[in-house]
Protein backbone atom coordinates (compact mmCIF):
# COMPACT_ATOMS: atom_id res chain seq x y z
CA UNK A 1 0.00 0.00 0.00
CA UNK A 2 1.54 2.98 -1.52
CA UNK A 3 0.84 6.26 0.25
CA UNK A 4 0.73 9.06 -2.10
CA UNK A 5 1.36 13.14 -1.02
CA UNK A 6 -0.54 15.84 -2.88
CA UNK A 7 -1.49 19.14 -2.59
CA UNK A 8 -5.25 19.53 -3.69
CA UNK A 9 -5.07 22.56 -6.50
CA UNK A 10 -8.72 22.85 -6.26
CA UNK A 11 -8.94 25.47 -4.60
CA UNK A 12 -6.28 27.84 -3.18
CA UNK A 13 -5.97 26.17 0.45
CA UNK A 14 -3.84 23.55 -1.30
CA UNK A 15 -4.63 21.37 1.19
CA UNK A 16 -1.36 18.36 1.47
CA UNK A 17 -3.56 15.17 1.20
CA UNK A 18 -2.82 11.81 1.31
CA UNK A 19 -3.94 9.22 -0.98
CA UNK A 20 -3.67 5.66 -0.28
CA UNK A 21 -4.83 2.32 -2.38
CA UNK A 22 -6.67 -0.19 -0.25
CA UNK A 23 -7.36 -3.00 -2.40
CA UNK A 24 -9.59 -1.07 -4.88
CA UNK A 25 -10.64 1.49 -2.72
CA UNK A 26 -8.62 5.26 -2.17
CA UNK A 27 -8.26 6.38 1.18
CA UNK A 28 -7.86 10.49 1.03
CA UNK A 29 -7.02 12.10 3.95
CA UNK A 30 -6.33 15.85 4.97
CA UNK A 31 -8.66 17.10 2.57
CA UNK A 32 -10.90 20.22 3.85
CA UNK A 33 -13.65 19.05 1.94
CA UNK A 34 -15.27 16.56 -0.16
CA UNK A 35 -13.39 18.03 -3.91
CA UNK A 36 -10.18 16.65 -2.35
CA UNK A 37 -11.10 13.61 -2.34
CA UNK A 38 -12.49 13.62 -5.58
CA UNK A 39 -8.84 15.21 -6.44
CA UNK A 40 -6.92 13.28 -4.68
CA UNK A 41 -8.67 9.82 -6.63
CA UNK A 42 -8.53 10.99 -9.59
CA UNK A 43 -5.08 12.17 -9.56
CA UNK A 44 -3.96 8.68 -9.15
CA UNK A 45 -6.33 7.37 -11.84
CA UNK A 46 -6.72 10.20 -14.66
CA UNK A 47 -5.41 13.40 -14.18
CA UNK A 48 -6.99 16.49 -16.09
CA UNK A 49 -6.77 20.37 -16.12
CA UNK A 50 -8.57 23.22 -17.48
CA UNK A 51 -6.02 24.77 -19.92
CA UNK A 52 -6.44 28.85 -20.04
CA UNK A 53 -4.63 30.25 -22.93
CA UNK A 54 -6.01 32.95 -25.98
CA UNK A 55 -7.17 32.76 -29.20
CA UNK A 56 -6.59 35.14 -32.34
CA UNK A 57 -9.38 38.10 -32.11
CA UNK A 58 -10.20 40.53 -34.85
CA UNK A 59 -11.89 43.46 -34.83
CA UNK A 60 -11.63 43.65 -30.63
CA UNK A 61 -10.52 45.75 -28.27
CA UNK A 62 -7.19 43.89 -28.07
CA UNK A 63 -5.19 41.18 -30.35
CA UNK A 64 -6.28 37.81 -28.33
CA UNK A 65 -9.35 36.60 -26.42
CA UNK A 66 -8.45 34.90 -23.66
CA UNK A 67 -10.40 31.06 -23.75
CA UNK A 68 -10.79 27.52 -21.46
CA UNK A 69 -11.70 24.74 -21.61
CA UNK A 70 -14.91 24.33 -20.42
CA UNK A 71 -14.31 21.45 -18.18
CA UNK A 72 -10.71 19.52 -17.19
CA UNK A 73 -9.11 17.78 -20.23
CA UNK A 74 -6.39 14.66 -19.75
CA UNK A 75 -3.24 16.20 -18.76
CA UNK A 76 -1.47 14.48 -21.44
CA UNK A 77 -3.17 15.97 -24.53
CA UNK A 78 -2.29 20.17 -23.12
CA UNK A 79 0.46 20.05 -25.62
CA UNK A 80 -1.96 18.40 -28.72
CA UNK A 81 -4.80 21.42 -27.51
CA UNK A 82 -2.46 24.30 -27.26
CA UNK A 83 -1.38 23.19 -30.72
CA UNK A 84 -4.93 22.65 -32.42
CA UNK A 85 -5.82 26.40 -30.25
CA UNK A 86 -2.88 28.45 -31.99
CA UNK A 87 -4.60 27.47 -35.49
CA UNK A 88 -8.04 29.21 -34.46
CA UNK A 89 -8.81 33.23 -34.92
CA UNK A 90 -12.33 34.78 -33.90
CA UNK A 91 -14.15 37.85 -34.93
CA UNK A 92 -15.51 40.33 -32.55
CA UNK A 93 -17.85 40.80 -30.90
CA UNK A 94 -17.74 38.21 -28.59
CA UNK A 95 -19.83 37.35 -25.83
CA UNK A 96 -18.27 35.17 -22.68
CA UNK A 97 -19.15 31.76 -22.53
CA UNK A 98 -19.41 31.49 -26.15
CA UNK A 99 -18.16 28.31 -27.97
CA UNK A 100 -15.25 28.76 -29.17
CA UNK A 101 -14.36 25.32 -30.47
CA UNK A 102 -16.73 22.55 -30.17
CA UNK A 103 -15.51 19.47 -28.19
CA UNK A 104 -11.90 19.71 -28.46
CA UNK A 105 -9.38 16.23 -29.96
CA UNK A 106 -12.67 14.44 -29.10
CA UNK A 107 -12.55 14.78 -25.05
CA UNK A 108 -16.26 15.82 -25.65
CA UNK A 109 -15.06 19.33 -24.17
CA UNK A 110 -15.66 22.82 -25.75
CA UNK A 111 -13.23 25.65 -25.68
CA UNK A 112 -15.25 28.78 -24.68
CA UNK A 113 -14.54 32.45 -24.90
CA UNK A 114 -13.41 33.97 -21.33
CA UNK A 115 -14.29 37.30 -21.88
CA UNK A 116 -16.85 39.07 -24.16
CA UNK A 117 -15.32 42.16 -26.17
CA UNK B 1 -17.95 68.33 -10.50
CA UNK B 2 -19.48 66.99 -7.23
CA UNK B 3 -20.06 63.04 -6.10
CA UNK B 4 -21.07 61.84 -2.64
CA UNK B 5 -18.23 59.24 -3.52
CA UNK B 6 -15.20 58.50 -5.68
CA UNK B 7 -13.52 55.39 -6.10
CA UNK B 8 -9.91 55.33 -7.22
CA UNK B 9 -9.10 52.48 -9.10
CA UNK B 10 -11.37 50.17 -11.62
CA UNK B 11 -9.84 47.40 -10.53
CA UNK B 12 -11.84 44.08 -9.18
CA UNK B 13 -11.49 46.31 -5.27
CA UNK B 14 -12.81 50.06 -6.72
CA UNK B 15 -15.58 47.78 -8.33
CA UNK B 16 -16.92 46.00 -5.74
CA UNK B 17 -16.66 49.15 -3.03
CA UNK B 18 -18.38 51.16 -5.70
CA UNK B 19 -21.46 48.44 -6.39
CA UNK B 20 -21.28 47.63 -2.64
CA UNK B 21 -21.89 51.66 -1.87
CA UNK B 22 -24.65 51.84 -3.56
CA UNK B 23 -26.63 48.93 -2.61
CA UNK B 24 -25.81 51.08 0.95
CA UNK B 25 -28.00 53.81 -0.46
CA UNK B 26 -25.39 56.31 -2.16
CA UNK B 27 -26.60 56.88 -5.62
CA UNK B 28 -24.16 59.54 -6.45
CA UNK B 29 -20.52 57.69 -6.99
CA UNK B 30 -17.60 57.71 -9.53
CA UNK B 31 -15.09 55.07 -10.73
CA UNK B 32 -12.23 56.74 -11.85
CA UNK B 33 -10.20 54.22 -14.21
CA UNK B 34 -6.45 55.27 -15.76
CA UNK B 35 -6.46 51.93 -18.14
CA UNK B 36 -9.02 52.20 -21.68
CA UNK B 37 -10.84 49.53 -19.56
CA UNK B 38 -12.62 48.16 -16.37
CA UNK B 39 -11.16 45.27 -14.72
CA UNK B 40 -7.40 46.03 -13.39
CA UNK B 41 -5.27 43.44 -13.37
CA UNK B 42 -7.65 40.64 -13.72
CA UNK B 43 -7.69 41.34 -17.04
CA UNK B 44 -4.48 40.16 -18.06
CA UNK B 45 -4.87 36.80 -15.47
CA UNK B 46 -6.45 34.59 -17.85
CA UNK B 47 -5.76 31.46 -15.69
CA UNK B 48 -8.47 30.00 -13.63
CA UNK B 49 -9.02 29.64 -9.99
CA UNK B 50 -10.64 33.04 -9.29
CA UNK B 51 -13.94 33.06 -7.21
CA UNK B 52 -14.31 30.44 -5.70
CA UNK B 53 -15.68 31.98 -2.50
CA UNK B 54 -17.10 34.87 -3.98
CA UNK B 55 -18.89 32.56 -7.04
CA UNK B 56 -18.56 29.16 -5.87
CA UNK B 57 -17.01 28.61 -9.10
CA UNK B 58 -13.32 28.16 -10.96
CA UNK B 59 -13.24 31.53 -13.12
CA UNK B 60 -10.62 33.05 -14.91
CA UNK B 61 -9.30 37.18 -14.20
CA UNK B 62 -11.43 38.35 -16.99
CA UNK B 63 -14.75 36.31 -16.03
CA UNK B 64 -14.10 37.54 -12.81
CA UNK B 65 -13.83 40.79 -13.12
CA UNK B 66 -16.94 40.81 -16.56
CA UNK B 67 -19.49 39.74 -13.50
CA UNK B 68 -18.53 42.95 -11.27
CA UNK B 69 -18.29 45.28 -14.93
CA UNK B 70 -21.56 44.18 -15.51
CA UNK B 71 -23.09 44.71 -12.40
CA UNK B 72 -21.45 48.31 -12.21
CA UNK B 73 -22.86 48.92 -15.56
CA UNK B 74 -26.80 47.67 -14.66
CA UNK B 75 -26.64 49.83 -11.37
CA UNK B 76 -26.20 52.57 -13.69
CA UNK B 77 -23.07 53.76 -11.71
CA UNK B 78 -20.99 56.14 -13.48
CA UNK B 79 -17.48 55.61 -14.56
CA UNK B 80 -14.62 57.39 -16.56
CA UNK B 81 -11.65 55.04 -18.52
CA UNK B 82 -8.70 56.67 -19.60
CA UNK B 83 -8.69 59.03 -16.76
CA UNK B 84 -5.61 59.34 -14.07
CA UNK B 85 -6.10 60.53 -11.02
CA UNK B 86 -3.12 63.38 -10.08
CA UNK B 87 -3.87 64.07 -6.58
CA UNK B 88 -6.45 63.83 -3.77
CA UNK B 89 -6.16 67.37 -2.22
CA UNK B 90 -7.85 69.60 0.98
CA UNK B 91 -11.20 68.72 1.65
CA UNK B 92 -11.60 65.87 -0.46
CA UNK B 93 -10.98 67.62 -3.71
CA UNK B 94 -9.66 65.00 -6.76
CA UNK B 95 -7.53 66.35 -9.75
CA UNK B 96 -7.81 64.26 -12.31
CA UNK B 97 -7.11 64.21 -16.18
CA UNK B 98 -7.94 62.85 -19.42
CA UNK B 99 -8.15 63.71 -22.97
CA UNK B 100 -11.73 64.20 -23.18
CA UNK B 101 -12.63 66.51 -20.14
CA UNK B 102 -9.31 68.12 -19.37
CA UNK B 103 -8.21 68.65 -16.50
CA UNK B 104 -10.78 68.05 -13.45
CA UNK B 105 -11.18 69.03 -9.74
CA UNK B 106 -14.34 67.27 -8.18
CA UNK B 107 -15.29 67.52 -5.19
CA UNK B 108 -16.23 64.03 -2.87
CA UNK B 109 -18.16 63.46 0.52
CA UNK B 110 -15.91 60.24 0.94
CA UNK B 111 -13.32 58.97 -1.11
CA UNK B 112 -12.07 54.77 -1.80
CA UNK B 113 -8.56 54.27 -2.29
CA UNK B 114 -8.64 50.76 -4.69
CA UNK B 115 -5.23 51.61 -6.94
CA UNK B 116 -3.87 48.04 -6.51
CA UNK B 117 -0.07 47.72 -6.42
CA UNK B 118 2.54 47.63 -9.14
CA UNK B 119 5.39 45.27 -9.52
CA UNK B 120 9.12 45.44 -7.96
CA UNK B 121 11.15 46.07 -11.00
CA UNK B 122 15.23 45.47 -11.55
CA UNK B 123 15.81 48.35 -10.13
CA UNK B 124 14.47 47.67 -6.78
CA UNK B 125 16.76 44.57 -6.27
CA UNK B 126 19.98 45.97 -7.78
CA UNK B 127 20.73 43.23 -10.05
CA UNK B 128 24.18 43.30 -11.61
CA UNK B 129 25.73 43.19 -15.16
CA UNK B 130 24.92 44.95 -18.58
CA UNK B 131 21.06 46.33 -19.54
CA UNK B 132 20.17 44.33 -22.44
CA UNK B 133 16.46 43.66 -24.08
CA UNK B 134 14.63 40.43 -22.62
CA UNK B 135 14.53 41.36 -19.17
CA UNK B 136 10.88 41.69 -18.10
CA UNK B 137 8.76 41.96 -15.15
CA UNK B 138 6.54 38.56 -15.18
CA UNK B 139 3.43 41.06 -15.05
CA UNK B 140 4.62 43.22 -18.49
CA UNK B 141 5.12 39.79 -19.94
CA UNK B 142 1.67 38.22 -18.93
CA UNK B 143 -0.23 41.42 -20.42
CA UNK B 144 2.09 41.30 -23.47
CA UNK B 145 1.10 37.78 -24.19
CA UNK B 146 -1.90 37.61 -23.12
CA UNK B 147 -3.48 40.85 -24.02
CA UNK B 148 -1.44 42.16 -26.94
CA UNK B 149 -0.29 38.96 -28.50
CA UNK B 150 3.93 39.34 -28.38
CA UNK B 151 6.06 36.04 -27.58
CA UNK B 152 8.45 37.99 -24.84
CA UNK B 153 10.79 35.09 -25.39
CA UNK B 154 12.03 30.91 -26.15
CA UNK B 155 14.09 30.18 -23.49
CA UNK B 156 13.17 31.91 -19.90
CA UNK B 157 14.75 31.63 -16.50
CA UNK B 158 12.62 33.03 -13.87
CA UNK B 159 13.80 35.01 -10.51
CA UNK B 160 11.36 35.03 -7.79
CA UNK B 161 8.69 32.30 -6.96
CA UNK B 162 5.59 34.62 -6.75
CA UNK B 163 2.67 33.88 -8.30
CA UNK B 164 2.49 35.76 -10.65
CA UNK B 165 6.51 33.98 -11.57
CA UNK B 166 4.62 30.74 -11.47
CA UNK B 167 1.97 30.92 -13.25
CA UNK B 168 3.60 32.70 -16.09
CA UNK B 169 6.39 29.93 -15.97
CA UNK B 170 3.27 27.85 -17.30
CA UNK B 171 2.03 30.31 -19.69
CA UNK B 172 5.32 30.54 -21.39
CA UNK B 173 6.11 26.70 -21.85
CA UNK B 174 2.57 26.59 -22.99
CA UNK B 175 3.00 28.84 -25.76
CA UNK B 176 6.02 26.65 -26.78
CA UNK B 177 8.97 28.52 -24.46
CA UNK B 178 11.25 26.39 -22.84
CA UNK B 179 11.37 27.83 -19.06
CA UNK B 180 14.88 25.98 -18.21
CA UNK B 181 14.26 27.31 -13.98
CA UNK B 182 12.64 29.66 -11.11
CA UNK B 183 15.15 30.88 -8.97
CA UNK B 184 14.19 32.00 -5.61
CA UNK B 185 16.28 33.60 -2.61
CA UNK B 186 14.29 32.59 0.07
CA UNK B 187 13.82 29.01 1.03
CA UNK B 188 10.47 28.97 0.55
CA UNK B 189 8.33 30.04 -2.72
CA UNK B 190 6.51 32.70 -2.11
CA UNK B 191 3.61 31.67 -4.16
CA UNK B 192 0.61 29.51 -3.31
CA UNK B 193 1.57 25.45 -3.22
CA UNK B 194 -0.90 24.98 -5.52
CA UNK B 195 0.86 26.75 -8.27
CA UNK B 196 4.09 25.27 -7.34
CA UNK B 197 2.17 21.68 -8.46
CA UNK B 198 -0.26 22.89 -11.39
CA UNK B 199 2.58 25.44 -12.90
CA UNK B 200 5.91 23.84 -12.31
CA UNK B 201 6.05 20.23 -11.04
CA UNK B 202 3.23 19.39 -14.12
CA UNK B 203 5.87 20.61 -16.77
CA UNK B 204 9.20 19.43 -14.92
CA UNK B 205 10.35 22.87 -14.20
CA UNK B 206 13.10 23.13 -11.78
CA UNK B 207 12.72 25.49 -8.85
CA UNK B 208 15.95 26.09 -6.69
CA UNK B 209 14.69 27.26 -3.13
CA UNK B 210 18.01 29.76 -1.47
CA UNK B 211 19.67 30.58 -5.14
CA UNK B 212 19.71 34.11 -6.44
CA UNK B 213 20.66 35.66 -9.88
CA UNK B 214 24.35 36.65 -9.78
CA UNK B 215 24.97 37.47 -13.47
CA UNK B 216 23.14 38.75 -16.63
CA UNK B 217 25.27 38.14 -19.83
CA UNK B 218 24.68 40.18 -23.46
CA UNK B 219 24.57 43.36 -24.30
CA UNK B 220 21.77 44.19 -26.61
CA UNK B 221 19.67 41.37 -25.97
CA UNK B 222 19.67 38.90 -22.91
CA UNK B 223 22.21 35.70 -24.15
CA UNK B 224 22.48 33.75 -21.12
CA UNK B 225 21.98 34.31 -16.77
CA UNK B 226 24.00 32.80 -13.43
CA UNK B 227 22.16 31.82 -10.62
CA UNK B 228 23.97 31.18 -7.74
CA UNK B 229 22.93 29.42 -3.96
CA UNK B 230 23.04 31.23 -1.25
CA UNK B 231 23.83 31.43 2.05
CA UNK B 232 22.13 31.97 5.19
CA UNK B 233 22.83 35.80 4.99
CA UNK B 234 21.49 35.61 1.35
CA UNK B 235 24.81 36.18 -0.08
CA UNK B 236 25.88 34.23 -3.51
CA UNK B 237 28.39 30.95 -2.47
CA UNK B 238 31.29 30.69 -4.70
CA UNK B 239 31.42 27.46 -6.78
CA UNK B 240 27.37 26.89 -6.92
CA UNK B 241 26.99 29.30 -10.49
CA UNK B 242 24.87 27.30 -12.39
CA UNK B 243 24.62 28.99 -16.38
CA UNK B 244 21.76 29.23 -18.44
CA UNK B 245 21.70 29.66 -22.26
CA UNK B 246 18.78 31.75 -22.41
CA UNK B 247 16.97 35.02 -24.42
CA UNK B 248 14.86 36.22 -21.87
CA UNK B 249 15.01 36.72 -17.73
CA UNK B 250 11.46 36.99 -15.83
CA UNK B 251 11.28 39.00 -12.70
CA UNK B 252 8.85 38.15 -10.00
CA UNK B 253 10.01 39.78 -7.30
CA UNK B 254 6.98 40.91 -5.39
CA UNK B 255 4.47 43.24 -5.15
CA UNK B 256 4.52 47.00 -3.81
CA UNK B 257 1.16 48.69 -3.19
CA UNK B 258 0.55 51.75 -5.39
CA UNK B 259 0.49 54.75 -2.95
CA UNK B 260 2.04 57.75 -4.26
CA UNK B 261 -1.61 59.75 -4.22
CA UNK B 262 -1.92 58.89 -0.45
CA UNK B 263 1.74 59.62 0.54
CA UNK B 264 0.72 62.80 -1.21
CA UNK B 265 -2.00 63.79 0.77
CA UNK B 266 -0.63 62.81 3.72
CA UNK B 267 -2.39 59.15 4.16
CA UNK B 268 -0.16 57.39 7.28
CA UNK B 269 1.37 54.52 5.78
CA UNK B 270 2.38 50.97 7.64
CA UNK B 271 5.61 50.45 6.80
CA UNK B 272 5.65 46.49 6.75
CA UNK B 273 2.66 46.46 4.16
CA UNK B 274 3.42 49.92 2.37
CA UNK B 275 -0.32 50.90 2.32
CA UNK B 276 -2.64 53.10 4.56
CA UNK B 277 -3.34 52.01 8.29
CA UNK B 278 -6.86 51.21 8.13
CA UNK B 279 -9.48 50.75 10.82
CA UNK B 280 -12.25 48.08 10.99
CA UNK B 281 -14.19 50.80 8.41
CA UNK B 282 -11.03 50.77 6.13
CA UNK B 283 -10.93 54.15 7.03
CA UNK B 284 -7.36 55.44 6.79
CA UNK B 285 -6.11 58.33 8.61
CA UNK B 286 -7.55 61.12 6.91
CA UNK B 287 -11.19 60.59 7.55
CA UNK B 288 -13.77 60.09 4.89
CA UNK B 289 -10.99 58.08 3.04
CA UNK B 290 -11.33 54.47 2.66
CA UNK B 291 -9.59 52.21 1.50
CA UNK B 292 -9.25 48.66 -0.23
CA UNK B 293 -7.78 45.87 -2.03
CA UNK B 294 -3.90 45.62 -2.94
CA UNK B 295 -3.67 49.19 -2.43
CA UNK B 296 -3.89 48.29 1.45
CA UNK B 297 -1.57 44.91 1.41
CA UNK B 298 -0.68 42.67 -1.33
CA UNK B 299 -3.37 40.01 -1.55
CA UNK B 300 -2.83 36.54 -3.15
CA UNK B 301 -7.02 35.62 -3.37
CA UNK B 302 -8.84 38.10 -5.07
CA UNK B 303 -12.19 36.38 -3.19
CA UNK B 304 -10.32 38.53 -0.33
CA UNK B 305 -10.00 41.73 -2.48
CA UNK B 306 -13.68 41.41 -3.12
CA UNK B 307 -14.70 40.88 1.02
CA UNK B 308 -12.71 43.63 2.00
CA UNK B 309 -13.46 46.67 -0.77
CA UNK B 310 -17.45 45.55 0.04
CA UNK B 311 -16.54 46.63 3.40
CA UNK B 312 -14.77 49.94 2.29
CA UNK B 313 -17.57 50.84 0.20
CA UNK B 314 -20.29 49.63 2.67
CA UNK B 315 -18.44 52.06 5.55
CA UNK B 316 -17.80 54.91 2.60
CA UNK B 317 -21.44 54.57 2.49
CA UNK B 318 -22.62 54.39 6.28
CA UNK B 319 -19.98 57.69 6.10
CA UNK B 320 -22.08 59.84 3.99
CA UNK B 321 -24.91 58.85 5.92
CA UNK B 322 -22.95 60.08 9.09
CA UNK B 323 -23.85 56.32 10.88
CA UNK B 324 -19.95 55.63 11.76
CA UNK B 325 -19.25 56.51 15.32
CA UNK B 326 -16.00 57.75 15.99
CA UNK B 327 -15.82 58.44 19.38
CA UNK B 328 -15.37 55.20 22.02
CA UNK B 329 -12.73 53.32 22.52
CA UNK B 330 -10.33 52.10 19.80
CA UNK B 331 -7.93 49.22 20.35
CA UNK B 332 -4.77 48.56 17.84
CA UNK B 333 -3.80 45.18 16.54
CA UNK B 334 0.07 44.10 16.97
CA UNK B 335 1.22 41.37 15.16
CA UNK B 336 3.13 38.82 17.76
CA UNK B 337 5.44 36.05 17.51
CA UNK B 338 5.61 34.35 14.27
CA UNK B 339 2.84 37.23 12.31
CA UNK B 340 4.26 39.97 9.84
CA UNK B 341 1.33 42.49 9.81
CA UNK B 342 -2.32 42.55 10.60
CA UNK B 343 -4.67 44.20 8.50
CA UNK B 344 -6.73 46.66 10.00
CA UNK B 345 -4.51 48.31 12.50
CA UNK B 346 -7.46 50.18 14.70
CA UNK B 347 -11.01 48.03 15.80
CA UNK B 348 -13.55 50.71 17.22
CA UNK B 349 -16.02 47.68 18.57
CA UNK B 350 -18.84 49.93 17.93
CA UNK B 351 -18.78 49.86 14.23
CA UNK B 352 -18.32 46.44 14.41
CA UNK B 353 -21.33 44.49 12.72
CA UNK B 354 -21.15 40.75 13.44
CA UNK B 355 -17.73 39.58 13.25
CA UNK B 356 -14.39 41.59 12.51
CA UNK B 357 -12.06 39.69 10.01
CA UNK B 358 -8.45 40.27 10.82
CA UNK B 359 -5.97 39.76 7.92
CA UNK B 360 -2.48 38.59 8.41
CA UNK B 361 0.70 36.96 6.76
CA UNK B 362 3.34 34.38 9.08
CA UNK B 363 7.01 35.61 8.79
CA UNK B 364 8.54 31.76 7.26
CA UNK B 365 6.92 29.02 6.61
CA UNK B 366 5.71 26.70 9.64
CA UNK B 367 4.14 23.39 10.48
CA UNK B 368 1.38 22.31 13.12
CA UNK B 369 0.99 25.33 14.84
CA UNK B 370 -1.51 27.15 17.18
CA UNK B 371 -2.75 30.70 16.06
CA UNK B 372 -3.50 32.89 19.38
CA UNK B 373 -5.86 35.60 19.23
CA UNK B 374 -5.68 37.67 22.59
CA UNK B 375 -8.24 40.66 23.08
CA UNK B 376 -6.63 43.29 25.98
CA UNK B 377 -4.37 40.65 27.44
CA UNK B 378 -6.84 37.90 27.44
CA UNK B 379 -7.07 34.35 25.17
CA UNK B 380 -10.13 34.49 23.02
CA UNK B 381 -9.33 32.07 20.11
CA UNK B 382 -6.78 29.47 19.40
CA UNK B 383 -6.95 27.89 15.96
CA UNK B 384 -5.10 24.53 14.80
CA UNK B 385 -2.93 25.27 11.45
CA UNK B 386 -1.30 22.37 9.66
CA UNK B 387 0.52 24.53 7.54
CA UNK B 388 1.30 28.38 7.35
CA UNK B 389 3.07 29.76 4.74
CA UNK B 390 4.13 33.60 3.87
CA UNK B 391 2.35 33.37 0.35
CA UNK B 392 -0.83 32.72 1.68
CA UNK B 393 -3.25 35.15 3.60
CA UNK B 394 -4.41 34.18 6.59
CA UNK B 395 -7.25 35.76 8.06
CA UNK B 396 -9.48 35.32 11.77
CA UNK B 397 -12.82 36.42 12.45
CA UNK B 398 -13.47 37.62 15.86
CA UNK B 399 -17.29 38.11 17.41
CA UNK B 400 -18.35 41.06 18.26
CA UNK B 401 -19.14 39.95 21.62
CA UNK B 402 -15.36 39.20 22.26
CA UNK B 403 -14.39 42.73 22.07
CA UNK B 404 -14.74 44.03 25.07
CA UNK B 405 -11.68 45.99 26.30
CA UNK B 406 -10.68 48.67 28.52
CA UNK B 407 -8.28 51.81 27.59
CA UNK B 408 -5.43 51.56 25.02
CA UNK B 409 -6.05 47.59 24.72
CA UNK B 410 -4.03 45.71 21.74
CA UNK B 411 -5.61 42.92 20.02
CA UNK B 412 -2.75 40.49 19.28
CA UNK B 413 -2.57 37.48 17.58
CA UNK B 414 0.90 34.90 17.70
CA UNK B 415 1.82 31.88 16.58
CA UNK B 416 3.05 28.86 19.50
CA UNK B 417 4.07 25.54 18.46
CA UNK B 418 0.83 23.02 18.85
CA UNK B 419 1.11 21.48 22.12
CA UNK B 420 3.44 23.78 23.31
C1 LIG C 1 0.72 41.15 -12.51
C2 LIG C 1 -0.23 40.70 -11.44
C3 LIG C 1 -0.81 39.41 -11.52
C4 LIG C 1 -1.69 38.97 -10.53
N1 LIG C 1 -2.21 37.71 -10.63
C5 LIG C 1 -3.14 37.31 -9.71
C6 LIG C 1 -3.77 36.06 -9.82
O1 LIG C 1 -3.44 35.29 -10.71
N2 LIG C 1 -4.73 35.70 -8.92
C7 LIG C 1 -5.13 36.54 -7.92
O2 LIG C 1 -6.06 36.20 -7.16
N3 LIG C 1 -4.51 37.71 -7.79
C8 LIG C 1 -3.53 38.11 -8.65
N4 LIG C 1 -2.91 39.30 -8.49
C9 LIG C 1 -3.29 40.08 -7.36
C10 LIG C 1 -4.38 40.96 -7.90
O3 LIG C 1 -3.81 42.22 -8.08
C11 LIG C 1 -5.59 41.02 -7.03
O4 LIG C 1 -6.20 39.76 -6.95
C12 LIG C 1 -6.60 42.03 -7.53
O5 LIG C 1 -6.52 42.25 -8.92
C13 LIG C 1 -6.37 43.29 -6.81
O6 LIG C 1 -7.39 44.16 -7.12
P1 LIG C 1 -7.24 45.70 -6.97
O7 LIG C 1 -8.50 46.27 -7.49
O8 LIG C 1 -6.81 46.02 -5.59
O9 LIG C 1 -6.01 46.11 -7.90
P2 LIG C 1 -5.87 46.18 -9.48
O10 LIG C 1 -6.52 45.05 -10.15
O11 LIG C 1 -4.42 46.39 -9.71
O12 LIG C 1 -6.66 47.51 -9.89
C14 LIG C 1 -6.22 48.80 -9.60
C15 LIG C 1 -6.70 49.74 -10.67
O13 LIG C 1 -6.45 51.09 -10.29
C16 LIG C 1 -6.05 51.82 -11.41
N5 LIG C 1 -5.30 53.00 -10.96
C17 LIG C 1 -4.16 53.03 -10.23
N6 LIG C 1 -3.77 54.30 -10.02
C18 LIG C 1 -4.69 55.10 -10.61
C19 LIG C 1 -4.84 56.52 -10.74
N7 LIG C 1 -3.96 57.36 -10.20
N8 LIG C 1 -5.90 57.01 -11.42
C20 LIG C 1 -6.80 56.14 -11.96
N9 LIG C 1 -6.72 54.81 -11.88
C21 LIG C 1 -5.67 54.29 -11.21
C22 LIG C 1 -5.22 50.83 -12.19
O14 LIG C 1 -5.13 51.16 -13.56
C23 LIG C 1 -5.97 49.51 -11.98
O15 LIG C 1 -6.92 49.25 -12.98
C24 LIG C 1 -2.01 39.78 -9.45
C25 LIG C 1 -1.43 41.05 -9.37
C26 LIG C 1 -0.54 41.51 -10.33
C27 LIG C 1 0.08 42.88 -10.19
S1 LIG D 1 -9.49 19.76 -0.24
FE1 LIG D 1 -11.12 21.24 -0.63
S2 LIG D 1 -10.49 23.02 0.60
FE2 LIG D 1 -8.68 21.72 0.41
S3 LIG D 1 -7.58 22.53 -1.41
FE3 LIG D 1 -8.90 20.86 -2.09
S4 LIG D 1 -10.76 21.88 -2.77
FE4 LIG D 1 -9.67 23.32 -1.47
Amino acid sequence: MKKHQLVCIVCPMGCHIEVEKNKDEYIVTGNKCPRGKAYGVKELTNPTRVVTTTVKIKGGLLNRLPVKTKEAIPKDKIFECMKFIDSIEVEAPVSVGDIIAKDILGTGVDLVASRSM
Amino acid sequence: MKYDIVVIGGGPAGLAAAIEAKKNGVDNILVIERDRELGGILQQCIHNGFGLHVFKEELTGPEYAEKFITELKNMGIEYKLDTMVLEIGENKVISAINTVDGFMSIKAGAVILAMGCRERTRGAINIPGTRPAGVFTAGTAQRFVNMEGYMVGKRVVILGSGDIGLIMARRMTLEGAKVLAVAELMPFSGGLTRNIVQCLEDYDIPLFLSHTLVEIKGKDRVEGVVIAKVDENRKPIKGTEKHYDCDTLLLSVGLIPENELSKNAGIKLDSITSGPIVNESMETSIEGVFACGNVVHVHDLVDFVTAESKRAGKNAARYIKKEIKSEGKTAKTKPGDGIRYIVPHMVRPENVEDTLDLFMRVDNVYKDMEMVVKVDGKEIKRMKKKHLAPGEMESVKIKKEDLVFGEDAIITVHLEKEGA
